[in-house]
């Protein structure tokens, strides 16, 4: 960095508080227009079946409804689209915004009432009438695949993945690991639910959606495809989002609704879902069973590994398609040496609700699934947890290492990283031996606790590009437009940072633009932890430029080489000690007829690949099944921090919502397919008293090659492993190898497993 | 039941006259009524804690309480925390302890830390963490939040 770095590696405070702070954001509910409607929208109350008729006339004579919708009024929408990972196979499985003649889970769109109020909205769609013939329910994704439709089977695909000849490997394997692993169903549950408010502006035939969130610009080409007009005809603003996780912000059927009904009424159009809505409509996700052998050799070397998974995608495939198995079967080798690999997922449909990603998608169930096996590896061979990881670790010097798989359009080439060392670092910082002592002796007195570990890779960076435009102003103040999107997680500030260092100014005087597809053409959006790499190095690259471009109008002002300026703290000034008269860079904007702008784009073709090593220590009530977590260590190579106060942040939070996934959080369904997790009641996350104190150690010991800064993704790596290293530690706690197969591990099934006859002592 | 009522809510010592059903929760009252969007609601049945406000000095769920309920008492929302530009420590705390992300549940949890330490200004840390156990937060794991109630806490204590 030009000036030495004044802000990068800083835990600077953020940008974005202030107003959230004070109550001045600007979440979605927080917008009104004059003259709006409220929809609301009508679901179905059965699993599956056919749709017999929907009797709207007693809702629409009510005071304040202006109308009700079924699929007839939306016939002229297509079904919604795959954003990542689509796949021809799937496209009879997409969703259309209103269910036509048949309804495939509770929660499914079957109309949308329109009402000045919405008091009033939500008591005209109580007065809709809906009649179905039930139809079976299909609840396990395991049982043989039945019908979808004329035509299309439950099973739309199976994925495939792999490389070596995995028949050699397991021909010549001393011994042979089989388990059976599930991982339940769950989900981001942003705190803020979903909302959509549109406007159609006749004067300047724009349509507005507001309330965007993750991906805007994708979302707003789609809306306008979806609906007939030019892109630059539909406009999408992002405000505060209030948690995103995956789960917020893709384009669900209520966005083509409102959007739809904008135009048709010529009045702005507001949704905002309430909680139960948003448990069984917006995406689901983690539902995975996974059958996985394991070659191995007298060590516990791993020399194949052949992994048969069902995923449950619930009712449709939504946008992201395919890209949760997928990831499970391309991650799931992990940090381990893998001879020889073979996955094959099969993703089915089922009558619940649809899914899509949910951060660390895929990894969350592969690591819990990978650790599992060496957990189990480790009790077979009779060397401790620990042992069996190094055993089978990938060494520094094989860096980098190429998967030979692909996912997400990319092949997987991890680009740097020094796994054994890491985990050294993390079982220092949990004084590994000593902490198995004092178990050792409180599990002697009668208690039941235990460690468990877990290691993993993540990916992050996902291209293909981003692009930033910045342009500084005559106040001195710069601001940086990016097509990226905020979930909270700190871009405004993060993205300051990085400018500000290759600028020469104070962070606070950068203000950084995102979601708004009316200032920037192109976005790719915040998902796949991408932002801080792809948007950080755009912006690097824009204000380098920018940079050049101020120091040499700045030399013909002021009579100097540029070579011999440099800019500092906002005002350009001569290096070397050179006297003469300086200016700042608002002075030097207002001088310029054109201003000063910069814009550049970052490509990038392959992601970048982060790694961590979870420690979990749990304490077991015998009787109840309920689980305490004591302590807990994150160890996360970040390659290159930018904030780390940030990074640790977004590794606690992850991590807090691990925990819930381990232990707490499940969508039950019963047999005909009822939704039983539909309040905060019944859907459990976690609280201030489940979530354990946290030890993060953040390391820079493997930048990246592929970016100057060395960048990789924050987001996802306290999520991770967080369910591998949970049950590892229960495992250990109630000294059965292997006992937790199955994720959550709610009190009911831990007491099971202890009651199960197996001896607890050792 | 769908009757308009006239109701006077005073918030942060502000009387605002309005005309409600006696069904409208005091949450949408105060926002949709009285313009004051700070106080969120994550799940209108009382447990995620989004719309927590104080009145008559307690922190309660504005989503349980119906507006016409808190007619003539003292209601105090996010909006009049800070004095004016100056942050009340409790706001002050949770910027140095980046005890927020998305900020979507922080009004909720700023008043009910506040709510609950005027009243308690010695509580205990371990029923600190009690109370904050009664509001969710999606982002944050609580740490920093539990981190910046405290220091709050202790400058709270002082003034």
């Amino acid at each position: 960095m030009t000036s030495g770095g004044k802000f990068v590696g800083r835990s600077v405070r953020r940008l974005e508080d202030r107003p959230l702070l004070t109550g001045h954001g600007r979440f979605a509910a927080d917008i009104s227009f004059p003259g709006q409607l409220h929809m609301r929208v009508v679901r179905s109350p059965i699993a599956h079946g056919r749709l017999v008729s929907i009797n709207a006339e007693a809702a629409r004579k009510m005071p304040g409804v202006h109308a009700v919708w079924t699929a007839a009024d939306v016939a002229h929408i297509p079904p919604i689209g795959f954003r990542l990972t689509g796949l021809t196979a799937l496209e009879p499985y997409r969703q259309y915004v209103l269910a036509r003649d048949r309804v495939r889970y509770v929660g499914e769109p079957v109309a949308a009432v329109f009402a000045s109020d919405p008091y009033v909205a939500e008591d005209a769609a109580d007065a809709v009438e809906i009649e179905t013939e039930f139809e079976q329910a299909v609840i396990d994704a395991t049982q043989e695949p039945s019908m979808f439709d004329e035509g299309h089977s439950t099973e739309p695909a199976i994925l495939a993945k792999g490389y070596g000849d995995i028949g050699q490997a397991f021909n010549a394997a001393k011994r042979i690991v089989a388990l059976e692993l599930s991982v339940g169903r769950h989900s981001g549950v942003p705190i803020e639910t979903r909302g959509a408010i549109a406007r159609y502006d006749e004067a300047r035939d724009v349509l507005e959606m507001h309330g965007a969130a993750k991906v805007p610009h994708w979302n707003r080409d789609r809306i306008a495809s979806m609906l007939g007009r030019k892109s630059e005809a539909v406009q999408l603003f992002e405000g505060h989002v209030g948690g995103g996780f995956g789960v917020r912000g893709e384009l669900y059927p209520e966005d083509l609704l409102v959007c739809a009904a904008a135009l048709k009424f010529h009045k702005p159009i507001k949704w905002i879902e309430d909680r139960r809505e948003h448990l069984i409509a917006a995406n689901h996700s983690r539902q995975q069973v996974h059958r996985i052998r394991a070659a191995i050799d007298e060590q516990g070397r791993i020399c194949g590994i052949d992994n048969e998974f069902f995923h449950d995608n619930g009712a449709y495939m939504r946008t992201h398609a395919a890209t949760v198995p997928d990831l499970a079967a391309a991650m799931l080798p992990g940090p381990y040496r893998v001879p020889a690999y073979r996955a094959r997922g099969h993703i089915r449909l089922t009558n619940k609700t649809p899914c899509g990603t949910y951060r660390a998608p895929g990894r969350f169930e592969s690591t819990f699934v990978r650790e599992r096996l060496l957990d189990t590896i480790a009790a077979l061979i009779g060397v401790d947890k620990v042992e069996i990881r190094r055993r089978n670790l990938i060494g520094k010097s094989a860096m980098p290492y190429s998967l030979d798989l692909e996912t997400l359009g990319t092949h997987i080439v991890y680009d740097s990283g020094d796994y054994a060392g890491l985990l050294d670092k993390a079982l220092a910082m949990a004084r590994w031996e000593e902490l198995q002592a004092q178990l050792r002796a409180r599990r002697g007195k009668g208690e039941a606790v235990g460690a468990g570990l877990a290691i993993f890779v993540e990916k992050s960076g996902l291209g293909p590009f981003d692009k930033v435009r910045i342009a500084a102003a005559a106040s001195g103040d710069v601001e940086v437009i990016t097509g990226n999107a905020s979930v909270g997680q700190g871009i405004e500030t993060v993205i300051a940072q990085i400018c500000a260092d290759v600028l020469g100014v104070d962070y606070a005087r950068v203000r950084v633009v995102h979601g708004q597809t009316d200032r920037i053409d192109k976005g790719m959006g915040a998902f796949a932890s991408r932002v801080t790499v792809m948007c950080g190095e755009a912006t690097r690259l824009a204000a380098t430029r920018l940079r050049e471009k101020a120091l040499l109008r700045a030399a013909e002002m002021m009579q100097a080489r540029a070579a011999d300026l440099d800019i500092v703290d906002g005002s350009i000034v001569r290096t070397g000690g050179a006297s003469g008269p300086s200016m700042t860079l608002g002075e030097l904007v207002k001088a310029l007829p054109d201003g000063l702008t910069a814009e550049d784009t970052f490509e990038s073709t392959h992601m970048v690949y982060p790694y961590g090593v979870h420690i979990a220590v749990t304490r077991v009530d015998r009787d109840t099944g309920g689980v305490a977590i004591e302590r807990y260590i994150v160890a996360y190579d970040i390659g290159r921090a930018v904030n780390p106060m940030l990074i640790e942040g977004q590794i606690v939070g992850g991590l807090a919502q691990g925990v819930g996934g381990a232990l707490l959080e499940e969508f039950r369904y019963n047999e005909s397919g009822e939704p039983l997790s539909v309040t905060f009641a019944d859907y459990l996350m976690p609280t201030a008293r489940e979530v354990p104190a946290v030890d993060v150690l953040v390391t820079e010991d493997a930048p990246s090659p592929l970016n100057p800064l060395g960048l990789k993704g924050a987001g996802e790596g306290g999520t991770n492993a967080a369910g591998a290293a949970i049950a590892s530690a229960i495992d250990d706690a109630i000294g059965i190898p292997g006992a937790v197969t199955e994720l959550p591990i709610t009190p009911a099934r831990l007491r099971a497993l202890i009651a199960s006859g197996k001896p607890t002592g050792r | 039941m769908n009757e308009k009522t006239s109701v006077t809510l005073t918030i942060s010592g502000r009387d605002h006259t309005i005309n409600v059903e006696p069904r409208k929760t005091l949450a949408d009252a105060i926002r949709d009524d009285c313009g004051q969007t700070g106080t969120h609601i994550g799940c209108e049945h009382g447990i995620c804690g989004a719309c927590t406000v104080i009145v008559d000095g307690a922190p309660i769920r504005s989503c349980l309480m119906f507006a016409v309920q808190a007619a003539g008492k003292p209601i105090r929302t996010i909006e009049g925390l800070a004095n004016g530009d100056e942050l009340h420590p409790m706001q002050r705390a949770f910027m140095e302890h980046h005890g927020l992300q998305c900020g979507f549940c922080t009004p909720g949890f700023l008043m009910l830390a506040v709510g609950v330490l005027e009243r308690e200004p010695d509580i205990s840390d371990d029923d600190l963490v009690d109370v904050l156990s009664s509001n969710l937060c999606r982002c944050t794991g609580y740490q920093n939040i539990i981190k910046a109630v405290r220091a709050a806490a202790k400058e709270m204590r002082k003034s």
